[in-house]
């Protein structure tokens, strides 16, 4: 199958910013130059695909580096399938799904059977992200060399991180000569203290146990001093409070090897707008405060936050449909992760450039992938309609989860096209 | 004033007028519960839930107790008779008793916001009788009924409440209501025990103590759950009376005619001393009476009772 894009605006910041002709051939950019330079596409070949770029704005395939696909063993959440294919909805052509499944991604043959159901789907890629202790435990490390050769790219502990400060330290250790980075999901968990939304003014009112935001930044902070002390790269995950994006800008300023994501609705909500008791905007970490809203659009303005991740966390009605304090933590990002972070552009927070800088290339940097728009490369590419008005409705959702706080709320930008290996995995139907 | 709440989920979406039109209402109800034959045929053929999720003895007898002098029938059904041990929802289980059409639910529950949601799912009344460390708001009403009687009005009373406000959802209501009411409330704790922004409810926070009881018009006492002690609130119980007990000596420093509101069970001599809770200064058996008045008010009001009880 063959790809022909005619006069789209390609953005891959480094290497092309301008209007373009690409063309597409078994999987792999084989032509990318200036309009018109392209020869026709020969009549007798039936299996053309030629897309009018003209309105579109093509870019490296956007990667979210922070999502929950629940397979194996979570079924009824998600499945391999259907979160891939609602990664194509948004836009996305590759996932870094997270080892917290059932079993645990904490051997080799999990990664294997990650990656082969990915395999039989044609949507977005996936790139399995392992963990560090065995059953996520926190006691003792796995063989993550043998989960490498498998095809993990990372490992981390995640929803259940690392507490003890030695196994930390060595897992860095371990890593750094391994050469793979180690993702952080930042948590003093006695700190946090069960708690089941930000500490502050609207929890209190509400009645609500608060989750301080030193219980995300002390741990920020450990492991800043860990990285300085083993040289090994730490890449901390959804980013929410003011206090951890300082210290992560000290710690780039001194050239320690860190880097970090933060995810939509950390720069979209506060705590402020959480209805009364809906268990949709119940996540962790938390929403925070204007503050620390703020604070991240900073930071992400100023290039202390790297790149933007959803984490992506689907769950069942029924784990929704409870008290407040009963009800699981996540929401479900993949589909209006492009909409919302387009927004930041919109308002002027964000040029295109440096967006697709967050949404695509410091993603790939991180993953020492190359998603270079240049002849030869894997043919992973998102078309951006900039002009689409649509309505979040979780109804119309591809993902199985419908647990999403931005319900009937107006966003403007989506994915036209999303190519993934030379193939169309996703096209976006005039109807919206 | 016509009375237009369906429920009564919390003091904060109370007005005002809404509240005082609550209390006199609970005025009128009082005097039914002081006749010989303590019961009026106001709500006969209605049904009242009593949904305790919780346990608790003094409030749910309150309200059965209220809703019998109204001539409702009364069930209850509680943590241990209800499947939600079983592991059915919250959502299944009210739902569930809705379809037997009673007309209103009173709940308690452990997690805070619970009414609100159940308020969601049926269509019924809901009275929330404590949710979590939300709200209580019979409790804060009969509080300000009890004072409202002693004290005449709320304009400018120096109200102070003193516990682990934090955990308390009997301060929040408190706080919110009688600011409300024109009131200012100081409160005074452990710094365990502040909530952050508390301040921006309507109240301010007293650095120690004596300066907490100053003047009060009002020592509202907080119970201490002795159950916390050692659990990084506070140390003991000993180190908690020499603090934050409310002695003799200490409600010295408060008004002349200052009233001491406890909303029990009482933990003697750690938040208060025998003394002052048998006290000429107490209110505390006064709260209690007015609070099955109270409920009577609130029952006779949700139920689309608008026109003052005397009239019955
Ligand atoms: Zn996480």
């Amino acid at each position: 199958m063959q790809i022909q894009i005619k006069g789209v605006r390609v953005i891959d910041p480094g290497n092309i910013e301008g209007i373009r002709d690409i063309r597409i051939k078994d999987g792999l950019f084989e032509a990318v130059s200036e309009p018109g330079q392209l020869p026709d596409v020969a009549e007798a070949s039936q299996d053309v695909n030629v897309i009018d770029g003209q309105g579109l704005i093509g870019v490296p395939g956007l990667i979210d580096v922070h999502v929950h696909l629940r397979e194996p063993g979570q079924e009824y959440k998600e499945t391999i399938e259907t979160g891939l294919k609602a990664a194509a909805a948004g836009g996305i052509t590759a996932v870094c799904c997270m080892p917290n499944t059932n079993p645990v991604n904490d051997n080799a043959q999990v990664t294997a059977f990650i990656l082969s159901q990915a395999k039989k789907v044609h949507a977005a890629r996936v790139y399995p992200v392992g963990a560090i202790s065995a059953n996520l435990e926190g006691q003792k490390l796995n063989d993550i060399a043998d989960m490498k050769k498998a095809g993990i790219w990372a490992v981390t502990d995640d929803g259940m991180p690392v507490t003890d400060s030695q196994l930390m330290r060595r897992t860095l250790e371990y890593c750094k000569s391994l050469d793979i980075p180690v993702l952080v999901h930042a948590e003093d968990k006695r700190l946090a203290d069960g708690g089941a939304m930000n500490e502050g003014l609207p929890a209190t009112v509400m009645g609500i146990k608060g989750i301080p935001n030193a219980a995300e930044s002390v741990m920020v902070m450990r492991d800043i001093a860990l990285a300085e002390l083993t040289g090994a790269r730490v890449h901390f995950c959804h980013m929410s409070t003011a206090q951890s994006i300082e210290a992560i800008r000290a710690a780039k300023a001194k050239g320690v090897r860190v880097t970090c994501e933060t995810a939509p609705h950390y720069f979209t909500l506060t705590d402020a707008d959480i209805p009364a008791y809906d268990t949709n905007f119940k996540m962790n970490p938390p929403l925070r405060s204007d503050k620390d809203r703020a604070a991240i659009i900073e930071g992400l303005a100023d290039g202390t936050i790297d790149m933007i991740a959803t984490d992506h966390a689907p769950h069942a009605e029924d784990e929704k449909q409870v008290e407040f304090d009963q009800a699981a933590f996540g929401i479900v990002g993949l589909e209006t992760s492009l909409g919302l972070s387009l927004d930041l552009v919109t308002r002027g927070h964000l040029t295109l450039i440096q967006l697709v800088e967050k949404m695509a290339k410091a993603p790939a940097d991180l993953m020492g992938i190359n998603n270079d728009i240049v002849p030869g490369n894997r043919a992973d590419l998102t078309l951006i309609d900039m002009d689409t008005d649509w309505i979040v409705n979780p109804d119309a959702f591809v993902s199985k989860g419908r647990n999403t706080p931005f319900t009937g709320r107006s966003l403007k930008g989506a994915a036209a096209f999303t190519i993934v290996d030379g193939r169309i995995v996703y096209t976006r139907s005039s109807s919206f | 004033m016509r009375f237009t709440k369906k429920d009564i989920l919390d003091i904060d979406s109370l007005t005002r007028e809404e509240i005082t039109y609550i209390l006199d209402t609970a005025r009128g109800m009082k005097e039914i519960s002081q006749r010989a034959i303590k019961k009026v045929p106001t709500l006969r053929g209605k049904t009242i839930v009593l949904f305790f999720q919780e346990p608790s003895t003094r409030t749910k007898l309150s309200f059965e107790l209220a809703g019998k002098r109204l001539s409702a029938d009364t069930v209850a059904i509680s943590k241990s008779s209800s499947s939600i041990v079983k592991g059915e929802t919250l959502r299944d289980t009210v739902r569930t008793l809705e379809s037997m059409k009673p007309d209103i639910i009173v709940m308690r529950h452990s997690s805070s916001g619970a009414a609100y949601q159940v308020a969601k799912w049926v269509k019924c009344a809901v009275i929330n009788a404590g949710d979590g460390t939300h709200a209580h708001p019979s409790q804060a009403l009969l509080d300000m009924m009890t004072i409202q009687e002693e004290k005449g009005g709320f304009e400018g009373l120096k109200v102070s409440l003193v516990g682990d406000i934090s955990h308390s959802r009997v301060a929040r209501s408190n706080i919110i209501g009688l600011s409300r009411m024109g009131a200012r409330v100081t409160v005074c704790a452990p710094g365990t025990m502040i909530p952050m922004g508390i301040e921006q409810m309507g109240c301010t926070v007293a650095e120690d103590m004596d300066t907490c009881v100053t003047d009060a018009d009002v020592v509202m006492m907080l119970r201490i759950q002795k159950e916390r002690q050692g659990s990084l609130l506070f140390p003991s119980e000993r180190e908690y009376a020499a603090l934050y007990g409310l002695n003799p000596a200490r409600l010295a420093l408060a008004a002349k005619d200052a009233l001491v509101m406890h909303p029990g069970p009482l933990n003697r001599g750690v938040e208060i001393s025998t003394r002052v809770a048998d006290g000429e200064h107490a209110v505390i058996l006064d709260q209690v009476t007015n609070g099955v008045a109270l409920r009577m008010a609130l029952f006779y009001l949700v139920s689309g009772g608008t026109k003052h009880a005397d009239s019955n």
